[in-house]
């Protein structure tokens, strides 16, 4: 539209008048919510620092100074952690896409494969994580097979693997059966073959759907890494567990606790703030 | 005769884009107003603004003399009086067409589900879609799935009826039997503002006819006047346009 239109405009007095309310309003809901937070944060708060055992829990779970001194061990823990989340991470998401792919497939030269996929998600993802850890981190060993590390780290991490590709790849399969078949019909009509409509018309679809379930899958990775703990590897969860149960304290599980919090939060938010964005850009009627 | 619905120097720009400037329109009671003009020349925008789903930048909209953009009133109430039928139907697709029908019955104005049931059976056998009642919008023509969103909105009986280019993602036959509920609406006394690109409809149902142009009214009157006799350049380029595209 013209310039002229533009910058001729100035806001009646009606619409001035408005924006006064529109301002008055905003203003009340931040009172409210205002005093709604101290209400709420506040009575939690009296409650958890009146309780009969507050100043025992505060010694033992919240000594600042021992936290302190145990930051360095446990930090150096979750570097562990971090590794096996990163390491894991990128091999779950192969097996598991793979594994969605095997399931979602409907070429009859695969069927045995649909099978075995199909096995190993009803398998891993029904057992328990702490089982498959066990399983593997003791089983393994013991079969003595040449050039297989008897590494705990290496099989801890092999054990969260097998269990969370079960789980992501039944993410990515439900994200792929969501898309319309009338997406698959429109590519398929402009000559695609099923596999370049899977990996240009469904998938980029199927995965951008996904991506808040697999952000929760992803963060539930980072803690259950600690489990591997079990097996004997040092982690935060290990490293803070040998400093409490020298000294009785347990300031060092607090510890490891806020800094797993201090990864997950800042990526949750992260996730979320970057799907607003890329459903706003897709879709022209905004929010309502 | 009251108006129902007003537009007092209505503004809408989105950033710098001006898209309705100083915009004035009234519609009376069982009157019908078709919107017409190229796209982009801010039908649905105006339609998106009288069901509030835009916030306006400047000017009033009232509905049977109230101001609907003022900032302390009650959006769901405002809506509640609006019926809005959209060029991509939106049905929503995990109902069937009976439960897509009973929904806003039911949820918003608290009616018991045998009455609503009775409603969306009647509506649906005056539109010959009876036998569809319990089928899923998918399984259904474009025809079919947009005469059941025009039921859907009818179905809570609303004091305004928004229609934005309904037809326009349907093949001519189907028009027809989209067309021929509004004509029937328009019978009843409904009271209608509908954007369209079908001019021999237009002036069937049309007590009024306004060119928009550049977020504007440039031209407005019977759809005799502005159809037949457009006295502005532009009105008499579009249709121009629009004829040799085959559609008048």
């Amino acid at each position: 539209m013209s310039e002229r239109n533009h910058s001729a405009w100035s806001p009646s007095s009606r619409e001035l008048q408005r924006r006064a309310l529109r301002r008055k309003l905003s203003r009340k809901q931040a009172l409210i919510a205002a005093v709604s937070s101290i209400l709420v944060l506040g009575t939690l708060t009296t409650i958890l620092v009146t309780s009969p055992g507050w100043e025992v829990v505060k010694a033992t779970f919240f000594d600042i100074q021992y936290g302190k001194e145990v930051f360095p061990t446990v930090l150096k823990g979750l570097w562990i952690n971090l590794q096996l989340t990163f390491f894991g991470g990128v091999a779950i998401g192969i097996i598991a896409m793979g594994l969605a792919l095997m399931r979602t497939t409907k070429s009859p030269a695969l069927t045995p494969f649909r099978f075995l996929a199909t096995a190993y998600v009803d398998i891993f993802r029904g057992a328990p994580l702490i089982l498959i850890i066990l399983l593997v981190g003791f089983g393994v060993p013991a079969l003595r097979l040449q050039g297989v590390s008897s590494n705990v780290i290496v099989l801890g991490t092999i054990a969260v693997v097998l269990t969370y590709s079960a789980y992501v790849a039944e993410v990515i399969r439900s994200g792929i059966l969501s898309i319309h078949p009338s997406q698959r019909a429109a590519a398929r009509s402009l000559g695609l073959t099923s596999g370049q409509t899977m990996r240009f018309v469904v998938l980029p679809q199927a995965l951008r759907r996904v991506v808040p379930p697999l952000l929760n899958d992803f963060v539930s990775l980072l803690k259950d890494t600690g489990l591997v703990s079990i097996l004997g590897v040092t982690d935060a969860v290990r490293a803070a567990q040998i400093n409490a149960s020298r000294t009785f304290n347990y300031t060092p599980y607090v510890v490891a606790a806020i800094l797993f919090l201090l990864i997950t939060i800042p990526m949750t938010r992260y996730t979320d703030r970057a799907i607003r964005h890329r459903t706003q850009a897709q879709n022209s009627e905004g929010a309502i | 005769m009251a108006n129902v619905l007003e537009l007092q120097n209505v503004r809408k720009a989105f950033g710098s884009e001006v898209v309705l400037n100083n915009l004035s329109l009234q519609v009376p009671e069982h009157t019908a107003t078709v919107l017409i003009g190229a796209s982009g020349s801010g039908k649905s925008t105006l339609l998106r603004c009288i069901n509030l789903l835009e916030t306006i930048d400047d000017g009033q909209i009232f509905l049977d003399g109230q101001e609907i953009t003022d900032p302390s009133i009650k959006v769901d109430d405002v809506r509640r009086k609006l019926g809005m039928v959209f060029q991509s139907f939106n049905l929503f697709p995990h109902k069937t067409v009976l439960e897509n029908i009973t929904l806003a019955p039911v949820k918003v104005q608290d009616k018991s589900e045998d009455e609503a049931y009775e409603i969306a059976t009647k509506l649906l056998s005056r539109f010959d879609l009876a036998d569809k009642a319990d089928q899923y919008p998918d399984r259904l023509s474009g025809g079919q799935q947009q005469r059941v969103a025009i039921i859907r909105s009818l179905a809570v009986n609303p004091r305004l009826l928004l229609l934005d280019e309904i037809t326009s993602a349907l093949d001519p036959v189907l028009v027809n039997e989209v067309l021929s509920i509004v004509r029937d609406l328009k019978l009843d006394g409904m009271t209608m503002v509908l954007a369209t690109h079908e001019m021999g409809f237009a002036t069937q149902v049309a007590d009024e006819v306004c060119f928009l142009e550049s977020g504007n009214i440039l031209e407005r009157g019977s759809a005799e006047q502005v159809l037949k006799n457009p006295t502005d350049p532009k009105t008499q380029e579009f249709l121009k346009r629009v004829h040799q595209a085959g559609r008048l």
